[in-house]
């Protein structure tokens, strides 16, 4: 797999990480399924082994590394057997703590991401509500100032993490009456007053991460912890979230592999009609026809990734460059491929192992429900498809 | 106090091993290969002691260029630096590995000469003892646990026999060979990983250190094992006993 723009150092930290997951998480995930979430212990042994803080700056606790060896993070963390742990994983350290570390103030350095990267804080990040996904402008919760402090009120759904996170990096409106550009990101701690997790959510999927409900009644927070410029936000969540959009591809892939190999054993092994299933010419076709849609999948993805690299090593130094237009696409392109790809190879693997498929013993059974989230998360395969329209001018 | 670590190339324990047409090597291409095991334990050994009393780690390797990512993962562990003795073929045979660690072990000098107990690919286990032999120093193998007596340039070495523990007192230099249950490896760090690309691989071929090359072992075939049968049920304790003697033939 050392395809693409992989060096040998990112080859050394693919076995250290793989042996990581393999011994110290992947025994334990079928557990945190039924429990719904998982402990933060691992957080801490993560942040210990300095997994958390890779692309971070030094300064900073992270190691100033380059883009892909998150990339390598996210190809390794589906060993661990489940898809909600890595969600989580992710979550803390590619979506809610990277934009602290380009725009946060010196104490919110110390006070939230250096405490992330050690693995003592975990994070989560709040955008989304309950009449407001895709459409982030519609957002509604509040944040008015008052004096030294902003007051929160609103509601947030579907919070991954959100109901064990230390501290969120909190979408909110400052400037409800301008739309897009109304729109803040503040770093909120949980133990703040008025704050509440009203409900943790049953999902079809995902199960040993924790998504919440949360509310705020008149939270207040210091202006302190508003983060980046007053009414930057949407511009920071189309810039700042390229990345994360781009590691959902990489792990769709991954994780179809994973999904794939699991099942041409299975083929390999089950038999019918006095042969093994994979005799079949029928299921040898189905299983060349996944191979090859993952294989397109993963050099495109990591032709992007490249391109995303050497993007994000010139520019780490200045937040407000903005992502190519050209590079926006084809990380939307990426997601958009390789989720729907993911889903056909969860849906065919299924059929392959018949019956016992449906099983919930069977890994390919909660695979199936897990990956079904991929073209929803991070942005809807809908939603691609529009900002890929609006950049090729259709 | 100097320490230098012996690490050897080999395919990746939980690898599917094919065993090639002609015979007597195996398929090679898209195997993955890792630091021997057992070596991984010595690195770390080698480690915990520079990290008690300071030093230095010297990682030595023999084999294809390749070899220089096993060379660079131990130094991504921790170690200060590594030589890579070069050889064109796969040399299996531990006389010419003795060799060239000796000429090594000569130029670099040495308090203790760390390895693992045997490759896993090989199983051999005969290195160390030819290494001792060539060198003239004591060998203590198959180490459980590893303490410097003090100043006193002697190693306490306790090993782990049938029904019990022996402690063995060597005096330095020497070599010591590490069994599984030595230490645990830790994992190498990402800055780790990335001081690792500055460190400095010295690279020689076996030819440039004088070693005889022509090997005295050579290896005749290589067969893959017996294809794993189902298991049968049976019905009594008697059907058990009678299939174990008559067929299987074990009791």
């Amino acid at each position: 797999m050392s395809r693409g723009c992989f060096q040998e150092e990112h080859g050394i930290f693919r076995r250290n990480f793989r042996q990581f997951i393999e011994k110290e998480v992947a025994p334990y995930t079928l557990d945190w399924e039924e429990k719904g979430e998982w402990p933060k212990s691992v957080l801490r042994r993560m942040g210990e082994l300095g997994f958390l803080g890779l692309r971070h700056k030094e300064e900073h606790g992270g190691a100033g590394a380059d883009y892909l060896y998150t990339v390598v993070m996210a190809e390794e963390l589906p060993r661990c057997g489940v898809s909600g742990f890595p969600m989580g994983i992710m979550v803390h350290t590619d979506m809610a703590t990277p934009i602290i570390g380009k725009l946060g103030s010196p104490e919110q350095v110390e006070r939230f991401l250096k405490p992330a990267i050690r693995g003592e804080k975990l994070a989560a990040l709040a955008i989304t509500e309950p009449q407001a996904g895709s459409d982030v402008g519609a957002i509604k919760t509040s944040a008015k100032k008052d004096g030294g402090e902003y007051v929160i009120n609103g509601s947030k759904l579907f919070i991954t993490n959100g109901a064990n996170a230390d501290f969120l990096t909190l979408a909110v409106k400052t400037a409800p009456e301008q739309g897009l550009h109304g729109i803040s990101f503040f770093l909120f701690p949980t133990d703040t007053p008025g704050f509440q997790v009203t409900k943790k959510l049953k999902k079809m999927g995902n199960h040993s991460s924790d998504t919440a409900e949360l509310v705020f009644e008149d939270a207040r927070v210091p202006k302190e912890y508003l983060l980046g410029e007053e009414n930057m936000g949407f511009y920071y969540i189309m810039q700042n979230f390229q990345g994360e959009r781009l590691i959902a591809a990489v792990a769709a892939v991954a994780g179809s592999q994973l999904l794939l190999d699991l099942t041409i054993q299975y083929a390999k092994d089950r038999q019918a009609f006095g042969r093994p299933i994979i005799k079949f010419q029928v299921n040898r076709h189905k299983i060349v026809d996944m191979a090859t849609r993952i294989a397109v999948a993963r050099s495109f993805v990591y032709d992007v990734c490249g391109a995303f690299n050497e993007f994000d090593s010139a520019q780490s130094a200045d937040p407000a460059h903005a992502v190519p237009f050209e590079l926006v696409k084809e990380i939307s392109m990426a997601k958009l491929f390789a989720t729907e790809a993911a889903k056909l190879v969860a849906d065919e693997c299924v059929q392959l192992h018949g019956g016992y498929g449906y099983i919930e013993e069977f890994p390919v059974a909660r695979a199936y429900r897990d990956t079904r989230l991929l073209s929803i998360g991070g942005g809807t395969s809908e939603i691609m498809k529009e900002i890929i329209g609006k950049i090729m001018d259709l | 106090m100097k320490l230098l670590v012996a690490v050897k190339r080999v395919p990746d324990p939980e690898a599917k091993i094919r065993v090639k047409p002609d015979g007597n090597s195996i398929v090679t291409e898209q195997l993955k290969f890792v630091i021997n095991p057992f070596d991984e334990i010595a690195v770390e050994e080698a480690l915990r002691i520079k990290e008690k009393l300071g030093g230095e780690v010297v990682v030595l390797s023999i084999g294809p260029s390749e070899a220089a990512e096993q060379v660079r993962t131990a130094l991504a562990m921790g170690a200060d630096r590594g030589v890579l003795v070069k050889t064109d073929g796969a040399y299996a045979d531990p006389g010419i590995i003795a060799r060239a660690l000796a000429e090594v072990a000569k130029q670099e000098g040495f308090d203790v000469l760390l390895m693992g107990k045997q490759a896993v690919d090989t199983d051999y286990g005969q290195t160390c003892g030819m290494l001792a032999q060539i060198l003239g120093v004591p060998c203590a193998s198959f180490a459980y646990k590893v303490e410097v007596e003090g100043e006193s340039k002697r190693l306490v070495v306790v090993r782990e026999v049938d029904g019990g523990l022996e402690t063995k007192l060597i005096g330095m230099p020497c070599i010591v060979t590490a069994d599984l249950r030595l230490n645990e490896p830790r994992y190498a760090s990402l800055p780790g990983i990335m001081k690792a690309k500055k460190k400095e691989i010295r690279q020689i071929s076996l030819e440039e250190l004088g070693v005889e090359v022509t090997p005295k072992l050579r290896v005749e075939s290589l067969e893959e094992p017996p294809k794993r049968q189902g298991g049968r049920k049976v019905g009594s304790v008697e059907e058990l006993v009678r299939a174990l003697h008559d067929e299987a033939k074990v009791i």
